[in-house]
């Protein structure tokens, strides 16, 4: 079962930055009623795309680095990386046709 | 392919007051709940104090977390997915949804409820994101000890302004009139707190910023006299319009957009289909009041369904007296 596994400031480097294959970073917090709102589809994406994408979550509240890295200032927002650079970004939450288009692109 | 009694479009309180009328009618509904949106407005609310029955207030998710259990307790299905597409002409009314699945159903009850009102200005999507916000309780933790504006002069509009104050260093409410439109026990604790600032006559000209806020340009509505607001981010609370651009052209709307129903009834001008909640509600627009008629709308569909055809309704058992 591939799921969305946490990543921390700690560990963005070797798990994002470092990682062979194209990643996707939710940033999102517990409080934030439209990132528990995808959470669930993130984690169907996680699966269906296991062994192509990596999809990987980034708690706000506890992880400032990233946040401030990713200049967010609002949340869900959904970072694409390819080779460690990141491609694009989505923010705010969407029906999972638009992120799965969104890793399509990441993938082509 | 199963036909269904009652599908409802939407899981805010009208969606799931029906789902629960509708249930505990025997009607087992489906509720097409929406992938993001379920749960509707109150799910990016915090405390809710005005709903009954909740001394110390209830909060938004809670409450509706709540609701959805209630419903499926007594049977309601709730699938977490969009409705993408509904054809209500029929006798079969047919709603397809993001994951390709079609539901045919016998009655309708619309509760798509309303979506944030944008200020319509051409660099707000530009920004969304990146300083633009509908969203308080989501990005406010991102404006530590700035300077914040809100928009608007209702209820949600002190709600924003008020709990952006546990994390900006200033907040300036921008309202376009010189009175809120807001409850009383709102505005009175809006102007009593130190941090919120109001922009009377106030309405937002421009939001300034490449690629984040950097600043708002305000016009003064009676001397149309600009001036610079110095703020890094903006939160939209003008107002909500109704989610009908999936019905538009099949049930009457007026000229808003709102679904026009035969009040008091929930019946819209299409034979099956009601309507409830903040899709059909100019003025009201509470949780209790979408609720409300979210009760009466299953009440409607059952009336309505145990008039058609005996073939559509389970074998009643018939007392025969000479």
């Amino acid at each position: 079962m591939n799921t969305v596994t946490p990543v921390t400031d700690a560990t963005f480097q070797s798990e994002v930055i470092e990682a062979e294959l194209p990643v996707v970073v939710d940033i999102w917090a517990a409080w934030c009623g439209p990132c528990k709102a995808i959470a669930p589809i993130l984690d169907q994406l996680a699966e269906e795309y296991a062994g192509r994408v990596k999809i990987v979550k980034v708690d706000a509240d506890a992880n400032p680095e990233a946040v401030t890295a990713a200049g967010v200032t609002s949340i869900p927002t959904l970072g694409f990386y390819r080779a460690g650079e990141r491609v694009d970004v989505l923010i705010g939450a969407h029906p999972k046709p638009v992120y799965a288009a969104k890793i399509e692109e990441l993938l082509a | 392919m199963s036909i269904q009694e009652v599908v409802i479009v939407g899981s805010g309180p009208a969606g799931h007051t029906a789902a629960i009328y509708a249930a505990r009618a025997g009607l087992t509904p489906v509720v097409v709940a929406g992938s993001v949106t379920a749960g509707g407005a109150l799910m990016t609310t915090t405390e809710v104090e005005n709903f009954p029955g909740f001394i110390d207030g209830v909060q938004g998710p809670e409450l509706m977390e709540a609701m959805r259990a209630q419903a499926e307790r007594f049977g309601a299905e709730i699938v977490p997915d969009d409705a993408t597409r509904l054809d209500l002409a029929g006798d079969l009314k047919v709603i397809e949804t993001g994951a390709g699945v079609t539901y045919r159903a016998r009655a309708v009850i619309l509760t798509m409820g309303s979506a944030y009102r944008k200020l319509g200005l051409p660099e707000e999507e530009r920004l969304s994101g990146h300083g633009v916000s509908w969203c308080a309780t989501c990005d406010g933790f991102f404006f530590r000890e700035q300077h914040i504006a809100v928009v608007g002069g209702g209820d949600s509009a002190m709600e924003e302004a008020l709990f952006l104050t546990r994390f900006a260093s200033k907040v300036t409410l921008v309202h376009r009139r010189d009175e809120f439109r807001a409850s009383r026990i709102m505005a009175e604790r809006v102007l009593a707190d130190s941090k919120i600032e109001i922009a009377w006559n106030s309405e937002v000209a421009q939001i300034l910023g490449d690629d984040r806020v950097a600043g708002l340009r305000l016009r003064d509505t009676l001397t149309g006299a600009e001036r610079t607001l110095d703020v890094t981010g903006v939160f939209v609370a003008i107002g909500h319009d109704p989610r009908s651009e999936l019905v538009t052209g099949q049930v009457d709307t007026d000229p808003d957009g709102y679904v026009r129903v035969a009040h008091p009834s929930t019946a819209t001008n299409v034979p099956g289909v009601f309507a409830a909640g903040d899709l059909v509600d100019h003025t009201y627009r509470q949780a209790i009041t979408a609720a409300g008629t979210g009760c009466a709308a299953a009440q409607d569909a059952q009336h309505y369904l145990s008039h058609l055809a005996p073939a559509a309704q389970p074998a009643p058992v018939l007392e025969v007296s000479a």
